[in-house]
């Protein structure tokens, strides 16, 4: 067989005639330059907003059956506290915690992984997407794949799950006699987001895991939904062992039991001081760096299909 | 070969696969396909390029690092002046790309849906927009399908929608992975002539692969052949004949005589095919047919003859076949 023919360029560049050059339109518009100086961030939030709100705009088409799933949604998570606050219709303390003050951890708990689970919560889809190749398509549009994978099929009905959340969580603490300082009042909000971007955070390396092992959506749900469940205890029920490895490796710890700790004055039985309840943001924060890393290395990692 | 001035460049690009297969039960074996194995070109800006080869050449996995989809295991890449893998998003502003396989629509929408929010991501102005729609509408038959979602698509109508999107943001090369697979004549036809008008009046460069030699012949006036992650062939469409038969290029005479013979003896020609009162008799392109007709006449009783040249899907049917 003969070896490619070295006529390369040569018939090509005769086709190139300078005359469709100069007819083409000038291309002002897509800037190359320009989503660089806005940076990928806001680039992605912006492409995430977009995608989100297409998707918005086509459930509305069908507002009742929105209306009804977002009701239902919140209905059935409720269902769980309805579980716990019967639990203590037998018992008046679990670990040493009343039931407001249990509904603390479940209420907060339920919140930050409600909003972590309406804002991101279809990146466990990503492991389907990875296996048929179809992320190919996303990775040709010009919008950070995050943006992407994360609003894929925004289903705003997952706000059930928030207001429930804050419900439980507003009733705890009109319920609980805290000795409410400028502290404790900003630590409420500050609990609910850091903790729900703690777990984004999980959820993004949950995601960037994946693209390693085929389907992983199992692990990464066993880290968000199965730390909730966790978190809805008082730390005091479990073992120390576990309580160092969601304080210092994955750090659930600092979703709510830190800060609603401080909030009811208790102490933290690792012995952490007060003020480490104040770091779920910083926390947050740090975690972000190696999920965002890893999400990278997951996406360089994408080998897509043979067909 | 480093041609940056090209739109499309690449110099010694290779992908290689790790693939895990399951020997038996408890063994797996690793192995390594190289599914493009060092391959060097250039593509200037309105070539329209034809790029093709076996099922499993590496054709694929060619235009997914063109595009930024894969990374590729060594070489170097440019398009645009863009390294893919590592500006995947600026890329995605300047490129258009169609798989025939797959969607890149949303499955749910309207076709008009789709093309609103992708104006938004490229952030294409509006007035361009509505100008790039309506030509693509008008060109690709759209107007009726534009409410319909994606999913209640036929294939033909789905890679129509495909192409128009493809192209709403005007990009300065279009990348088309088997652009007319599944499609019918009449469908063909109309991709076909959509995308030489898009070359020749918008001057985009395009880059395609196909099975159908039909869209090259039609399209491309040059061709790259692929095999085994290697370039074979990158050149005009006619002198793939010499190339793919390494100088050895044949025309064929076929004869039909008043009855059934043996094959014939003529000087300069073999017999290759014998059909009933019809044989095909193989000769040297290069060589002109009258003495051989006229030899035939003299000593057989001939009724009719044709000249057949090297066809094109021979040509490379043999250059697939001659592999190792
Ligand atoms: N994701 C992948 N994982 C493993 N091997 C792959 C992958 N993608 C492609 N390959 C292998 O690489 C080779 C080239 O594949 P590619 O899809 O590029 O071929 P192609 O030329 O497009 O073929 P076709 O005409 O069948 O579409 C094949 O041997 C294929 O098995
Ligand atoms: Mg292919």
């Amino acid at each position: 067989m003969a070896e490619a023919t070295g006529t390369a360029g040569t018939a090509g560049t005769a086709a190139a005639t300078a005359g469709p050059a100069e007819t083409r339109p000038a291309r002002e518009f897509t800037d190359p330059e320009a989503p660089r100086a806005h940076g990928r961030v806001l680039e992605g939030l912006r492409g995430y907003g977009l995608i989100v709100a297409m998707w918005i705009r086509s459930t509305m088409t069908y507002r009742t059956s929105f209306v009804l799933s977002t009701v239902g949604n919140a209905a059935i998570t409720l269902l769980d506290f309805v579980a716990i606050s019967i639990m203590f219709s037998h018992v008046d303390v679990l670990g040493g915690f009343t039931l407001p003050e249990i509904a603390l951890l479940y209420g907060s708990c339920s919140a930050s992984l409600g909003l972590a689970d309406l804002l991101l919560g279809n990146t466990d889809r990503i492991g389907a997407r990875i296996r048929d190749g179809s992320l190919d398509t996303m990775l040709v549009r010009p919008v950070p794949l995050l943006a992407q994978v994360a609003a894929d099929r925004f289903a705003l009905r997952r706000l059930g799950r928030v207001v429930q959340g804050l419900g439980v969580l507003g009733w705890a603490l009109w319920s609980l006699e805290v000795d409410w300082t400028a502290g404790k009042v900003l630590l409420v909000p500050v609990m609910v987001l850091s903790g729900a971007a703690i777990f984004a955070a999980v959820m993004v390396a949950g995601a960037a895991f994946q693209f390693v092992a085929g389907d992983a959506a199992e692990v990464q749900n066993s880290f968000t939904y199965g730390g909730c469940t966790m978190l809805q205890y008082p730390p005091t029920v479990f073992a120390t062992e576990l309580l160092r490895g969601v304080t210092f490796i994955v750090p659930l710890a600092f979703v709510n039991w830190l800060p609603a700790l401080y909030l009811l004055g208790r102490p933290d039985p690792l012995g952490l001081p007060g003020w480490a309840a104040f770091l779920s943001p910083l926390v947050a924060f740090v975690v972000f760096v190696p999920a965002s890393l890893a999400w990278r290395a997951g996406v360089r990692s994408y080998r897509s299909t043979g067909s | 070969m480093v041609d940056d001035d090209a739109l499309i460049s690449l110099d010694g690009v290779e992908k290689v696969f790790d693939v895990r297969r399951r020997v038996s039960l408890m063994r797996r074996e690793k192995r390594q396909v190289r599914a493009v194995d060092g391959i060097s070109f250039a593509v200037a800006r309105g070539e329209m390029v034809g790029y093709i080869g076996p099922n499993g050449a590496g054709k694929s996995t060619t235009i997914k690092m063109l595009t930024g989809i894969l990374n590729p295991s060594g070489g170097r890449l440019r398009v645009a002046g863009i390294d893919p893998a590592r500006e995947r998003v600026r890329l995605a502003h300047r490129i258009g790309v169609v798989f025939g396989q797959r969607t890149t629509l949303w499955w749910d929408l309207p076709l008009k849906d789709s093309y609103g929010l992708m104006r938004r991501m490229y952030r294409v102005p509006r007035a361009r927009f509505e100008e790039n729609l309506e030509r693509c509408v008008d060109r690709l038959d759209l107007a009726e399908l534009l409410d319909v979602p994606v999913r209640q698509l036929s294939l033909g109508q789905r890679m129509r929608g495909d192409i128009a999107a493809a192209l709403l943001h005007d990009p300065d090369v279009l990348y088309l992975d088997e652009p007319t697979i599944g499609l019918d004549v009449v469908s063909k036809a109309k991709v076909r002539g959509f995308l030489r008008q898009l070359n020749e009046e918008r001057g985009t460069t395009v880059l395609l692969t196909t099975h159908d030699l039909q869209d090259i012949e039609q399209l491309c006036e040059r061709v790259m052949v692929i095999d085994h992650g290697r370039l074979m062939y990158d050149g005009a469409l006619g002198g793939l004949h010499a190339a793919g038969s390494a100088g050895e290029s044949e025309r064929t005479l076929v004869v039909d005589l008043e009855r059934e013979l043996a094959p014939i003896s003529v000087p300069g020609a073999r017999v290759v095919k014998v059909e009933g009162p019809r044989q095909w008799l193989a000769f040297p392109a290069g060589q002109s047919a009258a003495p051989l007709v006229s030899a035939v006449a003299a000593e057989y009783p001939l009724v009719d003859l044709s000249v057949r040249e090297p066809d094109i899907e021979d040509v490379i049917a043999r250059m697939y076949a001659g592999r190792d």
